[in-house]
């Protein structure tokens, strides 16, 4: 069995800092050809243009060759084709994986059947490891270091898997966090004990302008109006979580705010000219984290 | 005299008696040891009373010894079960249960959309105990199931 990179757990902290650092190479070295001759198979066993083709680019700026669906329509999967059954055939075509698929442990799965590397691209509403570690690149860019980091989680934090691998992977770091959310989403107990059994200090608040100011981060993420049974309750809130520029005045000079993209209502457009936007640049950030991985992965790098 | 009728319909000379499994619970421990596969004899009493327990269940098992490993799945659903090793209708041995480390197979995730529950694939579980509560950690999903909601997988082996 190969390498794989299923849960941002599957990566020790050393790991984590190396891909950081390659990553940082690929910033400044964008052309790559190490890779001309290999093939990588992007399975989109669910749709998401944005990661897709963060994904397909960086592959391709290593210079390897994509093959893959962008979605199940026209394929044997939707004629009763098991999971395993497609794994095991682009396991012989492909030299490693890149998968995205809306039920839970799929990737895990995929990854003891083949033999190639899998990288998790989003299984269902449990890890999207790739995402934590654009998310850690780009804390480290924009403060130069991920310890003694203040991350003021911002939103849904109980089902938004991003902030709960985000606090798996930066409890390495000696980080505070401080944890914004309506009363409906706030933080699951098994991440607030996990942290307590770190001895890493953390505050949990309803009020997002209440904590503004303390933070170097600000991880905003999008409140979905599903998550919510009363849309009353999803009215008020949505309204509550709003950041807008007139909020910033007083944030300290290196705050930057992060969000996973796509944003809804949470971030006005009048924020996107402050300096402390950088949601765009970690969207971008991606790429570089992925090439890392994939090269990782593959043995190059 | 009574007595000693009464043993003669329950009794078995050589197997494993598995006693004091809360009534509920029974059926579960029934399905974790695949009986309804197993052509030994067998005897299962239910709601019978206990001065412990209220009303409890037990299953004897003529001619057959389970593997620990196998035994231990039954502390999952009755961690107070007792099991007997009956030699020529003598106990020779008092068997303790203990939670497994990991469950293989006979248990069924409770997250619905996770990958074991869609496609054909062998549950995989950790062990966590937390304030003396037991859940199972799931290998694929990594959801964690409560052991007083848990479905048994029939047939699993
Ligand atoms: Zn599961």
């Amino acid at each position: 069995m190969s390498k794989s990179l299923i849960s941002i757990t599957d990566f020790s902290k050393d790991e984590m800092l190396h891909i950081l650092d390659v990553a940082a190479y690929f910033e400044k070295n964008k052309m790559q050809s190490f890779l001309s001759g290999k093939v990588v198979a992007s399975l989109f066993f669910e749709p998401s243009t944005r990661t897709r083709l963060s994904f397909e680019t960086a592959a391709n700026r290593l210079g390897a060759k994509v093959i893959g669906f962008a979605d199940t329509r026209n394929t044997s999967i939707t004629k009763g084709e098991s999971l395993k059954d497609t794994i095991k055939m682009v396991s012989n075509y492909a030299d490693l994986i890149i998968m995205r698929h809306p039920l839970e442990g799929s990737s895990r799965y995929a990854s003891e059947i083949s033999s190639l590397p899998v990288i998790n691209a989003g299984d269902g509403a449990n890890q999207h490891p790739t995402q934590t570690l654009l998310d850690m690149y780009t804390m480290r860019e924009t403060q130069g270091t991920l310890e003694n980091l203040c991350i003021n989680m911002v939103g849904d934090l109980k089902y938004g898997r991003t902030v709960h691998s985000l606090i798996q992977a930066m409890y390495y770091f000696h980080p505070r966090f401080i944890f914004t959310s309506p009363n409906e989403l706030t933080m699951p107990e098994q991440y607030k004990e996990f942290l307590r059994q770190h001895e890493i200090p953390f505050t949990e608040t309803d009020s997002l302008v209440g904590h503004l100011n303390e933070a170097d981060i600000l991880y905003m993420t999008r409140v979905q109006q599903e998550r919510f049974t009363d849309p009353m309750e999803y009215e008020k809130v949505k309204n509550v979580y709003r950041l807008d520029a007139s909020m910033l005045r007083s944030v300290k000079s290196n705050m930057k705010i992060l969000h996973p993209l796509p944003r809804v209502n949470e971030i006005a457009q009048d924020v996107d000219d402050t300096p402390y936007a950088y949601y765009f640049k970690q969207a971008e950030n991606g790429m570089y984290v992925r090439m890392a991985i994939i090269a990782y992965l593959l043995g190059y790098k | 005299m009574e007595n000693e009728k009464q043993l003669k319909v329950s009794a078995i000379k050589n197997g494993t008696v598995l006693d004091h499994i809360p009534s509920g619970q029974l059926f579960k421990v029934i399905d974790i040891l695949h009986l309804s596969e197993c052509n030994n004899q067998i005897t299962i009493g239910f709601n019978l009373e206990s001065k412990m327990y209220g009303r409890k269940g037990i299953i004897k098992i003529a001619d057959r010894y389970f593997a620990d490993e196998e035994l231990n799945y039954i502390a999952l659903v009755a961690p107070n079960a007792t099991v007997n090793i009956i030699k020529d209708f003598e106990v020779v041995e008092k068997k303790k249960l203990s939670i497994p480390d990991t469950v293989v197979g006979t248990v069924k995730c409770g997250n619905p959309v996770c990958v074991t529950n869609h496609e054909p694939i062998k549950t995989i579980f950790k062990t966590v105990v937390k304030d003396g509560k037991v859940q199972l950690l799931c290998h694929y999903c990594e959801k964690t199931t409560d052991v007083n909601d848990l479905t048994i997988i029939r047939n699993s082996r």
